[in-house]
């Protein structure tokens, strides 16, 4: 029985392993391959099957009147809209979060979790129908095809995540921590930067890594709202793809898109791992 | 200079958390409230830390009106019973907060620091995680923090109710040692529970509150020699004071088809109906004695507790050594005559064998 179960058990860790591993394996192969390689026979180990180039790497950083698609610029313009709409939204929605926590709305119906709701409600609908709205909204404030109006969008996309998870963490923070925070002679804000907000530091960094994420991969936002002037990552990535695939090139983008969220993963793992609440409080 | 609570009502949904609640709390002195759960003894704290404002009625402190100051401006220091601390801080740090906060001097953030976590028996805990902590250290951690504090309120909410047996047996004995030695003369103790025993060990002075009402108040002796009704017989007496229906007539004392003889303190009565009140503990084993039957039989450290059955009432007798019963078995038991209770059928007290109201 348990032989089976430790066969089972390392069976499944290594197919899902290689599940999960071998399409990066490829693209990594891949991005060092030329037109020869990739279309003649399939290839898999540089030297022995093929020979390697650095062609497809290069591409990425040329300019497009040598020939290249410079991929440079949309990548830091990625980092900066991410980075700026995900700080904007965890403050904001983790001030909102623990507002929704701690007090007691009312207007008119509107209660609490109502607004909590509608907050959600925005990750509810499919992006396509906020795609108009958005387009005439930044076109009316002339900030289409602009870095600054990527920006506002993606934090109306990014806070309702930060909201959804602070005002669940915050609601299993004890309220009787604040209380004893307020009794001990702070003021609410006190109370709040000083008490609450460092024992939410897992709660943060779970809130940043998926405002990040999702931030980061956006594609749909990203294409319609922008044209000429200003271009993201995703967009310049797909655009690759023209009359002729260029796989070695496009498997050497998409490696480099993800290598951030992989670097984030790995900083998250080891925060999450170390920071928890339990056993503090009962 | 007292803290002064008058009319104080608290109804932030159907039911009154606090109906009608006045106080006089004067410094130096130590005040129980005791209640069951949900009895209001919570809210009627965070009332007085200024947690939570009061729909009607007034509290005032040092001639000034409290219900006008914050709570962060009142200077007062709570213990919850869950154990409440700061998880981010350590054991030094987290006494030394509230000191921070009020800005005072390192040199007395020390002083009063080390003080406190001597009083509490934390020597040498300093720079532990609280996460580290059992829970009887983790609640001196917050006791330590109210008394370095040295705020002129104290007010402690069921702060042994989360321990374990043996540890609120220690923390208890501490706590009357703590509060004799660490308190000033010009602090008010407020300390709430559910344990009749508690409240009899601290020996203030007692508050029973109920469904957010003041039933009775008075001396812890006087609570438990005399309850005023039913209600406080029961939430004082643990287990609860057994209530018999049944009647006096010039002979005898009536019920469940038992007679006895009538009691000294009884003589008096009219002769009618009554609700009589007998403590578990007055209750023997006697071969001789009336027969009930057991309905469960449990065993708490030497004791066991038999709930017992007879006609339409259910009893429960403390014997005091460890037994072993079949339930649906039947004993025979005797109750201590001297020991009655009579309550009027509107269940306010008639007469007590320690003299309350006509005995």
């Amino acid at each position: 029985m348990s032989k089976l179960y430790t066969f089972l058990k390392y069976f499944f860790i290594t197919f899902w392993t290689v599940f999960v591993v071998a399409p990066f394996l490829w693209a990594v192969s891949t991005s060092f391959k030329d037109f020869q390689s990739v279309n003649s026979k399939v290839t898999y180990i540089p030297w022995l099957d093929f020979e390697p180039t650095l062609e497809g790497w290069r591409v990425l950083i040329k300019s497009p009147a040598k020939g290249g698609v410079d991929i440079v610029e949309p990548y830091f313009n990625s980092i900066f809209v991410t980075c700026t709409a995900s700080l904007i939204s965890i403050v904001l929605g983790t001030l909102a979060a623990y507002a929704l926590s701690r007090f007691t709305f009312k207007a008119g119906f509107v209660r609490n979790n109502d607004i909590t709701f509608f907050f959600i409600s925005q990750r509810i609908m499919p992006p396509i129908v906020l795609s108009i709205p958005f387009f005439i909204f930044l076109s009316t404030i002339g900030l289409l095809d602009s870095l600054l109006g990527l920006v506002v969008v993606y934090i109306v996309l990014l806070m309702p995540i930060a909201v959804w998870i602070m005002v669940d963490f915050f609601n299993r923070v004890p309220k009787e921590l604040d209380e004893t925070a307020l009794i001990d002679g702070c003021n609410p804000y006190q109370a709040f930067y000083k008490v609450v907000l460092p024992n939410s530091i897992p709660g943060l960094i779970v809130a940043g890594m998926f405002c990040i994420i999702f931030g980061w991969i956006d594609f749909f936002f990203a294409f319609i709202l922008t044209f000429t002037e200003v271009q993201l990552l995703p967009v310049k990535v797909v655009a690759l793809n023209s009359s002729i695939t260029p796989w070695w090139s496009l498997s050497a983008s998409a490696l480099v898109s993800v290598a951030p969220l992989i670097i984030v993963a790995f900083i998250v793992e080891r925060y999450l791992s170390k920071g928890n609440l339990s056993g503090a409080l009962k | 200079m007292n803290l002064i609570g008058e009319k104080i009502s608290y109804k932030p949904d159907e039911q009154f958390h606090l109906n009608d609640v006045s106080f006089n709390f004067k410094k130096g002195n130590l005040y129980t409230i005791l209640g069951r759960t949900l009895s209001g003894k919570t809210t009627l704290l965070k009332t007085i830390a200024g947690l939570l404002n009061p729909d009607q009625g007034s509290i005032s402190f040092e001639e000034k009106d409290f219900i006008k100051i914050p709570v962060w401006e009142r200077n007062v220091a709570m213990v919850y019973q869950q154990f409440i601390n700061y998880p981010h801080l350590n054991v030094y740090e987290n006494i030394t907060f509230p000191l921070e906060q009020r800005k005072l001097s390192p040199e007395q953030i020390k002083k009063d620091v080390d003080e406190a976590l001597k009083t509490v028996g934390l020597v040498g805990f300093e720079n532990r995680k609280i996460q580290e902590l059992s829970g009887g250290q983790q609640q001196r951690v917050a006791l330590a923090r109210s008394l370095a504090k040295k705020a002129k309120i104290l007010l402690l909410d069921e702060p042994l109710v989360n321990l374990d047996y043996k540890l609120r047996e220690q923390l208890r004995e501490e706590f009357k040692r703590i509060f004799s030695e660490g308190l000033s003369q010009d602090t008010i103790l407020i300390y709430s529970t559910t344990d009749p025993q508690e409240v009899m060990e601290l020996n203030g002075e007692v508050i029973v509150l109920d469904e957010g009402r003041v039933l009775q108040k008075g001396p812890a002796k006087e609570i438990f020699e005399n309850p005023s009704n039913l209600k406080v017989a029961e939430i004082s007496n643990d287990p609860p004071m057994n209530v018999l229906k049944g009647s006096k007539n010039s002979k005898n004392l009536n019920f469940e088809n038992i007679s006895l003889e009538i009691p000294n303190h009884f003589k008096n009565l009219e002769d009618k109906d009554y609700n009589f009140g007998i403590r578990a503990s007055e209750i023997k084993l006697d071969e001789n004695g009336e027969e009930f039957e057991i309905e469960l039989a449990e065993i708490s450290g030497s004791e066991t507790l038999l709930h017992l059955k007879r006609g339409n009432s259910k009893i429960i007798a403390l014997i005091e050594e460890v037994m072993n019963f079949k339930i649906h078995e039947k004993v025979k038991i005797n109750f201590n005559a001297n020991k009655f209770y009579a309550f009027g059928e509107d269940e306010k007290l008639v007469s007590s064998p320690y003299g309350g109201t006509n005995g």
